[in-house]
């Protein structure tokens, strides 16, 4: 079964390929991106169009890669052992999974996605090549080797905070979320509202590429913020507005914070349109 | 053919290895890509190339490499390597591509597989997108890379939409000003290294105590060296005037290794050091920071980067009240030998060209302040500083 997008997802021709060479030569998938084009997303709709569990690993900047094989609380054995606890003499009590044990311990195939990988330190990404490659790893405190069941499909963000070791983009497969055109665009916002007007969807992509267009932006609006400015847009029942003041309101979108979260992009565009009116008169 | 490809890859400078193109190969004869051409585009881009800032060079060695619509004879003579070329191919893999190869069912068998993928792909699209790999000859002539020498959009013949990699989608991620460019990217890499030298012994805490309680309790002390994080900078920075862009390319260059960095801290000064410099530029007249305080602040193990053209009047070196812009009651020699003789180890990086600097005499002057430690801002440069820095 190839993957297409779905209901709720727009892929593109080339994001399709990758994520189904992923899945058919179950290798990693690195997804790059500006943030809010959808690559967390991404993970959730593949399992559910797949029909896999999806298993979440989110990656801080603390975030170690043993932490994703296991963790062994030897505080709490220290703490057993002092207190006589029986418990202490077997050292798989204190152990405890991380995600990517398990996804290898899962009974079906899983998705797993380790999300914003580029959080964490360097060293992280290169720590886990090998788990990766072979998808099976050592407990040295048991002596176990935990080895995967299936092949999980693995899909990797980066939000592209810091480069990624060479030896470990060689094992993924490479997806870069170019960020959409227009007809993808309005694809995207089709399925989240696939009832709304079709000249609000034209007015307010037009302004929103406006601003996506003013250099300077610490913060160009993504896709998320475009449909969650829409959704206030409709609620608030602007559209008619909208459409009449056209020019006026051009160089200063309705409901812009939704747009716009950094406070100098605000005042950016504030001044921008000030400028633009004074202009005019 | 795929095989020249991949070589015509390399020599356009997209960093792919055997193993990625052995992982193209498995996917070809997983039947990923048949459908079209455009497929095997997507395909290959998926498995080639892992940095969007090399997209736009591979969609033109793409356009250039398989460029005409010919017959299916030349794209299946095409198809096979050369004898020795094969030889070569075999010849740079690891015993452990070998076996992969095999595993695969050998060369010929990969290649045969796709053979028949395009036979397929013929029969499908009679008349439609065929296409044809310049066997073996580089799209590029023989004086190299030349990016504007290859002719791709609007070559096809046929007046159907551009190809997918013929619309360049990705032109602007190429040598994008910020970190796309080639050189910035080295950059990068050498200031990490930077970055991760110099290893003092830290306690591990986790080990220590899982070895503690393996211990049944008894202490048990366990050190590592600090793997990464070592190293603290200051970062000086001439602002104002003709050094704006170079003195951005430089911040912008450690603002974006800075987590790598234990420590970096920036200050700005005009022309030279004087009793106080400034964090931020909008503030640089209220709020400032004296050179005493910089000095008891960080300690000596801190690593100064001057960035600055060191061109201005001898006097702003030399003498009281020499500076261009405040009254300066001590020169600034001497706040540079106060500087010099607390941090152990002080670089320059000049964006003059060092074939002129001769001529001019404040940067000679400042050279012997700093022990003759300044460099060209280049890659060469910043080499020679980090090295002069890590000594
Ligand atoms: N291709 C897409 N199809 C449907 N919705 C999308 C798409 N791309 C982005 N979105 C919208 O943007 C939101 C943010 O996406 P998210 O996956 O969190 O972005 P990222 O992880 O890249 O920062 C999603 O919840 C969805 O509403
Ligand atoms: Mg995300």
């Amino acid at each position: 079964m190839s993957f297409t997008g779905t209901d709720n997802y727009v892929a593109t021709k080339d994001l399709q390929m990758a994520v189904n060479a992923a899945v058919t030569l179950q290798r990693p998938l690195l997804i790059k991106g500006e943030p809010g084009t959808g690559k967390t997303l991404l993970a959730e709709e593949v399992a559910s169009a797949l029909g896999m569990p999806l298993m979440q690993w989110h990656v801080k900047s603390t975030t170690k890669a043993q932490q994703g094989l296991y963790e062994y609380d030897a505080v709490s054995r220290l703490r057993d052992s002092q207190l006589g606890n029986d418990k202490v003499h077997d050292v798989g009590n204190y152990i405890k999974k991380g995600k990517l044990w398990q996804a290898f311990d899962a009974d079906e195939r899983v998705v797993l996605l380790i999300d914003e990988i580029d959080k964490a330190d360097i060293e992280f990404p290169n720590d886990l090549l090998v788990e990766l490659d072979k998808m099976e790893f050592h407990v040295y405190e048991t002596g176990e080797r935990v080895q995967a069941k299936h092949r999980p499909v693995v899909i990797i963000t980066s939000n592209n905070e810091k480069e990624l070791p060479d030896a470990f983009l060689r094992r993924c497969f490479f997806h870069y979320i170019n960020f959409p055109d227009k007809t993808t665009m309005k694809a995207i916002v089709g399925v989240h509202y696939p009832d709304i007007s079709q000249a609000l969807v034209a007015e307010a992509m037009q302004m929103f590429f406006d601003v996506r267009d003013i250099p300077g932006l610490k913060k160009k609006p993504s896709t998320s913020e475009l449909i969650d400015w829409l959704k206030l847009l409709m609620a608030d029942e602007i559209p008619e507005d909208l459409l009449a003041n056209r020019d006026q309101t051009k160089a200063i979108p309705p409901l812009y914070g939704a747009l716009l979260k950094n406070e100098q992009d605000v005042q950016l565009l504030e001044r921008l349109a000030f400028m633009s009116r004074r202009e005019q008169r | 053919m795929l095989v020249n490809f991949f070589y015509t890859l390399k020599r356009a400078e997209i960093p792919v290895s055997i193993k990625e193109y052995l992982v193209l190969l498995e996917a070809l004869k997983a039947h990923l890509a048949f459908a079209d051409m455009d497929d095997f585009y997507h395909l290959a881009r998926t498995c080639l190339v892992k940095d969007e800032a090399n997209f736009d060079k591979f969609d033109r060695v793409f356009g250039a490499y398989f460029k005409q619509l010919e017959s299916l004879e030349d794209v299946l003579n095409a198809l096979i390597p050369e004898e020795w070329l094969r030889s070569e191919f075999m010849k740079q893999l690891s015993d452990e591509e070998k076996a992969k190869i095999k595993s695969l069912g050998g060369l010929e068998e990969l290649l045969d597989a796709f053979k028949e993928r395009l036979a397929e792909q013929e029969k499908r699209h009679q008349g439609g997108s065929k296409w044809i790999g310049t066997g073996g000859t580089s799209p590029f002539g023989h004086s190299g890379y030349h990016p504007e020498g290859i002719r791709v959009g609007g070559e096809s013949r046929n007046k159907s939409a551009a190809k997918v990699w013929e619309k360049r989608q990705f032109k602007d991620l190429d040598d994008s000003a910020q970190l796309g460019t080639r050189n910035i990217k080295v950059a990068l890499r050498k200031l990490r290294q930077f970055a991760r030298t110099g290893a003092a012994e830290e306690l591990d805490l986790d080990h220590t105590i899982s070895a503690t309680a393996k211990n049944a309790g008894m202490l048990d002390l366990k050190l590592v060296p600090e793997r990464h994080n070592a190293v603290k900078v200051l970062l000086m920075l001439d602002v104002g005037g003709s050094m704006d862009p170079y003195i951005q390319v430089c911040e912008d260059l450690f603002a974006a290794c800075r987590s790598e960095f234990k420590h970096l801290e920036h200050f700005y000064f005009h022309n030279f050091v004087y009793e106080s410099l400034w964090r931020n530029n909008l503030r640089r007249q209220s709020e400032r920071t004296s050179l005493y305080d910089i000095i008891h602040t960080y300690g000596r193990d801190y690593k100064v980067i001057f960035v600055g053209d060191a061109s201005m009047s001898p006097y702003e070196i030399s003498s009281s009240y020499g500076s261009v812009e405040h009254m300066n009651p001590e020169p600034g020699h001497a706040w540079m030998q106060r500087l010099t003789a607390h941090f152990d180890k002080v670089a320059w990086l000049n964006p003059v060209p060092e074939e002129h600097w001769g001529y001019t005499h404040s940067i000679g002057l400042t050279q012997q302040l700093i022990d003759h430690k300044m460099y060209p801002m280049s890659l060469a440069g910043l080499s020679d500083v980090i090295k002069a820095l890590a000594k």
